[in-house]
């Protein structure tokens, strides 16, 4: 059925599967998984032939079987027939041609979103050019609120991440500090927590509430901790705005990390309940990378790119504020090079957006994976025109406690000034009302410690070593 | 440039907030952008821990050292045949060459009760550097507790895993795994240490596993870790087993 003749060879593959993976551009977590094409021939023929297969299709020949996993039932029990039926006589290779048309307006794709599945959306990134990917999902707009608004056109959102390797408070402070006094953090400040225990969670959930209460600033915590961790915390009174996970696309990568469909529906509710969002209640926070599946050896001899899209479907079932692709982060046995980085960061956004997710991504990389900052500006700028909905702030894009680069509060800063991007409105306002970004939203000069925050810097110089 | 108060600059008023964290803060600013001495930093932070990825660990200075301090050693190597190959498969860079296998036969295959290996996995600086100095410290100690060993064996490309199939060779109860860490910006050198009990290839998981990580000078002393180690070889005697279910109750003083 998957068939073609090309320079006298015959190309068959077997099945949607099969082709899928071998459509893929190059990556090295396809050629551990022993799916990729054998050369670049057979991966543009098996471009040729998914072009020509018609998207029907895949509501027909489920990926994973649907009696083993939860997240195909999901995929294809929560399929809007309704909103599919402006695509559903197209070949992944039409609606290529037609995301790219005119036709294809912001109102169009934001009706069309729940009538794609992952492996449709997939499929036609294998056959997109970076500038493609760019163009679709710049046309795509996603908004999502909890303390403001995130996701609005020509303006980029930034997680403040402050973490330390051992989650000592001052420390914590410290670059929290830094971070705002940068603008940054509007999409949320969240924290990942060197060791996942309640008691530390509980202390950096408590002291985040503090921050953003005593400043009142319009933005929403989050301590990136396992869900059982937070929903425990719920439990215990703990102020809690974000639930945060890690999410994979099949059912037995979800296994491996602890978690399923009941559980993160327990936890959104949970979070629901709390009602701590004061403009909206998108209350979760997912993040997600290509090769989390085949390290759980949970891939089903899937490529590595179609398992990732198929976990945006476990995210949008929950109305997420933030989507965010981790994307240099699992090493080069997934993502060999720069190369890899960029073309994988930009297919999850584009995937992402044509789902109806807010995605941002960690522009990162880790020390053994061929890449470095050169690398890191193409993607952020690539990304940024692109319209990613946020970035990470690192200070100094070096993270001292998990040990990769990802992206700082000056990269943030650049981008503002190159594409005239602006922080979310409600951030916006208490960054100039506090007199950190003037009305352009430039970065003002700091002769001294802001007036806002001199008390307490005071008493976390003077305390700071004891906590 | 060298105080960072060229012209353009702005320093950061909350210099003092550096003392609460490694984390690369009040970097100040030039327009937006990162200062010269910032930016430079970062490159030579980062040029670091790049060599200590890629530059070939000496292994045959390596043997020399630890035959020097009395220790028997063999060297071998996993089926990555290259740097690129074992970055880009780790599966590979658990199991032995076929010629390694042939030489571990060779060595004999009297059954231990405990197997030494060292990789240089993702940092042969680590390797270089904290190997020898801790292995001096460790085999005395085993000696002490009569403990039969095998030649130390230094494995090239090896992942942690490699020590699976060298345990199983030589009917080791447990296996102690030295390897270089995937380095970070400030700790381009670290060292861990991987102790599993009844390790065997193919069947031993990383659950099975108890890590010891973060060797370096500024993270874990030799004799902070050395001390773990013992604790654990102790306790996994007694429980006859490693990993998840055994847990480190040694009270090592956390470094902020």
């Amino acid at each position: 059925m998957y068939k073609t003749r090309i320079s006298h060879l015959t190309y068959d593959f077997k099945t949607l599967r099969n082709l899928m993976a071998k459509a893929t551009p190059a990556r090295s977590g396809d050629y551990l998984a022993g799916v990729a094409a054998a050369d670049n021939l057979e991966r543009v023929a098996a471009q040729w032939v998914l072009a020509d297969v018609p998207l029907k299709q895949f509501l027909n020949e489920a990926l994973v079987p649907y009696e083993q996993d939860e997240v195909t039932r999901l995929i294809i029990d929560g399929h809007d027939n309704e909103a599919f039926a402006v695509i559903s006589h197209l070949t992944v290779g039409d609606f290529r041609n037609w995301l790219l048309s005119v036709h294809a307006t912001t109102a169009v794709l934001t009706a069309l979103a729940p009538g794609l599945t992952p492996e449709m959306v997939a499929a036609v990134s294998k056959i997109m050019r970076i500038q493609d990917l760019i163009l679709v999902a710049k046309k795509c707009r996603v908004i999502t609120r909890f303390r403001n608004t995130i996701g609005l056109e020509n303006r980029l959102s930034t997680r403040l991440q402050p973490n330390h390797p051992t989650d000592n408070p001052a420390g914590v402070a410290a670059s929290l500090v830094d971070g705002l006094l940068y603008g940054c953090g509007d999409a949320v400040i969240g924290i990942n927590p060197a060791s996942d225990n309640l008691e530390a969670t509980l202390r950096l959930l408590h002291m985040l509430d503090e921050v953003i209460e005593a400043y009142q600033i319009p933005t929403q915590s989050c301590v990136l901790a396992h869900v059982t961790t937070t929903l425990k915390a719920i439990a215990q009174g703990a102020p809690v705005d974000l639930v945060f996970q890690s999410i994979a696309g099949t059912q037995k990568a979800n296994d491996s990390f602890g978690i399923n469909l009941n559980l993160l529906n327990e936890a959104h509710l949970a979070a629901l309940e709390l009602g701590r969002g004061t403009l909206g209640d998108n209350c979760m926070y997912f993040e997600t990378g290509q090769g989390s599946a085949l390290s759980a050896n949970a891939h089903h001899g899937l490529d590595q790119q179609t398992c990732e899209v198929r976990a945006y479907a476990v995210a949008r079932q929950f109305k997420p504020l933030l989507v965010n692709t981790v994307v240099g982060f699992i090493g080069p046995e997934y993502l060999y090079d720069g190369k890899q980085i960029i073309r994988a960061g930009l297919e999850d956004h584009f995937c992402g957006k044509l789902l109806g997710l807010p995605m941002g991504c960690d522009v990162c990389y880790t020390n053994h994976a061929e890449a470095d900052q050169d690398d890191m500006d193409m993607l952020l700028t690539q990304l940024a025109v692109a319209g990613g909905t946020f970035i990470m702030g690192v200070p100094g894009a070096d993270d001292v406690m998990l040990n990769y680069q990802s992206t700082s509060f000056h990269d943030a800063l650049y981008l503002r000034q190159v594409l005239g991007l602006r922080p979310a409105p409600e951030f916006e306002h208490w960054l100039q009302k506090h007199q950190i970004f003037n009305a352009e939203n430039q970065l003002l000069p700091q002769r001294e410690i802001p007036a806002l925050f001199k008390a307490s810097l005071k008493k976390l110089t003077e305390h700071g070593n004891e906590s | 440039m060298s105080h960072d108060i060229s012209p353009g600059i702005a320093p950061d008023p909350w210099q003092e907030l550096k003392q609460f964290t490694p984390a690369r803060i009040a970097l100040g600013r030039t327009g937006i952008s990162l200062p010269t001495r910032a930016f430079l930093d970062f490159q030579l932070a980062h040029a670091l821990a790049r060599d200590a990825v890629n530059s070939p660990l000496d292994f045959a200075k390596l043997e020399q050292r630890l035959i020097l301090q009395g220790h028997q050693t063999l060297i071998l190597q996993s089926r990555a045949e290259n740097q690129s190959v074992y970055l880009q498969r780790p599966d590979l860079g658990r199991l032995l060459s076929a010629s390694s296998l042939t030489c571990l036969q060779h060595s004999g295959a009297v059954p231990t009760d405990t197997v030494i290996v060292v990789a240089d996995g993702l940092s042969s600086k680590a390797i270089e550097q904290h190997a020898e100095p801790f292995l001096s410290l460790l085999i005395p100690e085993l000696k002490k507790i009569a403990y039969s060993l095998p030649p130390v064996c230094l494995v090239k490309h090896g992942r942690v895993a490699v020590g699976d199939g060298v345990a199983e060779h030589y009917s080791a109860r447990l296996c102690i795994v030295l390897i270089g860490e995937r380095p970070g910006l400030s700790s381009p050198d670290s060292m861990g240490i991987y102790f599993t009990y009844h390790a065997r290839s193919g069947i031993s998981t990383d659950a099975d596993r108890n890590c010891i990580s973060n060797i370096h000078k500024n993270g874990l002393s030799y004799l902070q870790a050395l001390k773990i180690l013992l604790f654990l070889i102790k306790a996994s005697e007694k429980l006859q087993l490693s990993g998840v279910n055994l847990k480190d109750e040694t009270t090592v003083q956390a470094l902020s």
